[in-house]
């Protein structure tokens, strides 16, 4: 089976996130990784990978230069070839659906895709539906257990109150990854030195049909919230200071 | 004058407080309101939904919540009553369902909303996991958008004439996406992302076991319980209770951190709490900088003593 992986470069978890001229972020000191739940989708993969013989690993990403370092990541953890969508520009979930579909119908035998359930920079949430979608192909997003039988893919994805909805898919489908489905790899030192060799095939956005489409989604401003005001610590005694709490809680907050 | 259509959302049959954030929002509008309800009878719904103009029921032998019929019967409804802009909540489903809808509909979709402007087809939602804020537009005939639960404050239902009311069929298409069983938790926790209070715990909560002191809490202010990521990643609390970036995003009217320090992956996902209380040991703990009030002490003491207190005020 032909498993492709979707994943995204963002900024750090821990990056403070500052405006740049109103639309864009300051890259300036910002720390680039594959988005988390990329990472729980790339290990998932590689473990569908190793259970079936003859199979192997694409990871694409679209972005700019950068992107590739994503790719390189991808391929040290084990994934066998990676293609870079070259994108400079910003793309609504639709437009990058299209792309990345682009890049995976060209494989007559693609089989499960993986992806995140969100990327931790826009937040969309709709990639990966819009993807299989634009594909044809079920799709199941906020996925904590995969399993393949050789014939379908069943998994159990999170709704609400810790309830679960069981799903099952024909394959090729796509499979969006919450947190909870594994525990990513770190890449060897073996793995690192292998990424290295591999050539990472490039595609330019005009190749997938997307050019500079228009996006149905523009973003408009990009703005930092408002910061909360500092709150006040309650001194005392435990049993004081609780009593305390509970009063403002009830008479000044009114949250009781 | 627009046509305004919401996706009315039933949990086991029950009306979800979801809805009637969205029928505030739409009512204020000014519009003409379609509310969309899958059901095989609308009446025990119809006082909720008096303000509205239209009340489109779904109608199917099997009307159990499956993806892809739900959003090609959803596209469809667009489609028969003309509707400009469809709300729906970013629940669970709503995630699930709104961006098969944007794919069936050709329409562009805004998930997450904090606020959302009908007449332009603009909203504002939380970007970079709510540590900056975007505006984004919707081009093209029609827009989507969720709206994140508890953002929206319910007012009182202005009901004018009786609704209409209208029904469709159940797209009857075989799905692709299959949901074949929906398994129960064993233990009926209150979701945390619609939750109006949570309890939530930090790496100082030690072990697993621990926990028992929060959902005590938990119980008598009928809340939530959430963990930190450090608590997730020790193995004390299992990943569907993380709160943060890699988690759920939280919007309680009330979140008491136990022994969370206040990390900015923690706190972007429960900045927009109305209320944020912190307990913790070190005075210097950052989440003091972010919290509205703070007790310095050991939660393993004032947890126990603030749900005393709690249920003397509850009576």
């Amino acid at each position: 089976m032909n498993i492709y992986v979707c994943i995204k470069q963002v900024p750090d978890t821990e990056a403070t996130i500052l405006v740049k001229d109103g639309k864009s972020i300051n890259e300036a000191n910002v720390k680039w990784i594959i988005s988390p739940y990329d990472e729980y989708a790339i290990e998932e993969a590689l473990k569908l990978k190793e259970k079936l013989s003859g199979s192997k690993v694409t990871a694409v990403c679209l972005g700019p230069e950068r992107a590739q370092n994503a790719l390189r990541t991808a391929l040290a953890m084990g994934a066998d070839s990676a293609v870079h969508v070259d994108c400079a520009v910003v793309l609504d979930s639709a437009n990058t659906a299209k792309a990345l579909a682009h890049v995976i119908r060209a494989d007559k035998d693609f089989g499960v895709v993986f992806l995140g359930r969100q990327a931790i920079d826009d937040d969309a949430s709709q990639l990966h539906i819009l993807l299989a979608e634009e594909l044809s192909i079920p799709v199941a997003t906020n996925v904590l257990a995969f399993a393949f039988d050789g014939q379908k893919v069943r998994v159990e994805r999170e709704i609400d109150e810790g309830a679960r909805e069981v799903i099952e898919m024909a394959v090729p489908c796509a499979v969006a990854a919450a947190k909870g489905l594994n525990t990513p790899r770190y890449a060897s030192m073996m793995g690192i030195m292998k990424a290295k060799k591999i050539e990472i095939r490039k595609v330019t956005l005009a190749e997938t049909g997307v050019g500079e489409a228009a996006n149905l989604v523009s973003l408009l401003k990009l703005s930092s919230p408002a910061e909360k005001p500092q709150g006040r610590v309650i001194p005392g005694e435990p049993a004081a200071a609780v009593h305390e709490l509970v009063k403002l809680l009830r008479d000044e907050a009114k949250v009781l | 004058m627009a046509n305004i259509g919401l996706y009315i959302e039933l949990k086991k049959g029950g009306f979800k407080k979801a809805n009637r954030e969205l029928l505030t929002l739409a009512a204020k509008s000014g519009h003409k309101v379609h509310a969309v309800v899958f059901c095989a009878d609308p009446q025990p719904y119809m006082d909720e939904l008096r303000g509205v103009q239209v009340v489109v029921q779904v109608q199917g032998a099997d009307l159990s919540y499956q993806p892809d019929r739900y959003a090609a019967t959803l596209a469809a409804v667009i489609e028969e009553f003309k509707l400009d802009a469809f709300l729906g909540a970013f629940s669970a489903q709503g995630k699930d369902l709104f961006p098969r809808l944007a794919a069936k509909a050709k329409a562009g979709l805004i998930s997450d909303c904090l606020a959302v402007d009908l007449e332009k087809r603009q909203a504002i939602k939380p970007v970079y996991s709510g540590k900056l804020l975007a505006e984004y537009r919707v081009e093209g005939q029609r827009a989507l958008f969720t709206v994140r639960p508890n953002v929206i404050p319910v007012e009182a239902v202005v009901a004018g004439s009786a609704p209409e009311l209208k029904s469709m069929a159940l797209d009857m298409t075989e799905p692709r996406t299959r949901i074949v069983e929906v398994i129960q938790s064993a233990s009926q926790r209150v979701d945390l992302t619609e939750a109006e209070i949570i309890v939530s715990g930090g790496r100082a909560m030690k072990a697993r076991e621990n926990f028992v002191i929060l959902e005590d809490l938990a119980k008598v202010l009928n809340a939530g319980v959430g963990a930190s990521r450090a608590a997730v990643d020790a193995g004390f609390a299992s990943s569907d209770m993380q709160v943060g970036q890699t988690g759920k995003v939280v919007n309680p009217k009330l979140y008491i951190a136990c022994g969370i320090s206040g990390a900015i992956q923690h706190f972007v996902g429960m900045k927009t709490s109305k209320v944020i209380v912190a307990i913790n040991k070190d005075p210097e703990a950052p989440i003091f900088k972010k919290a509205d009030y703070g007790i310095v002490g050991d939660l393993f003491t004032v947890v126990p003593l603030l749900k005393e207190e709690i249920k003397k005020a509850l009576g």
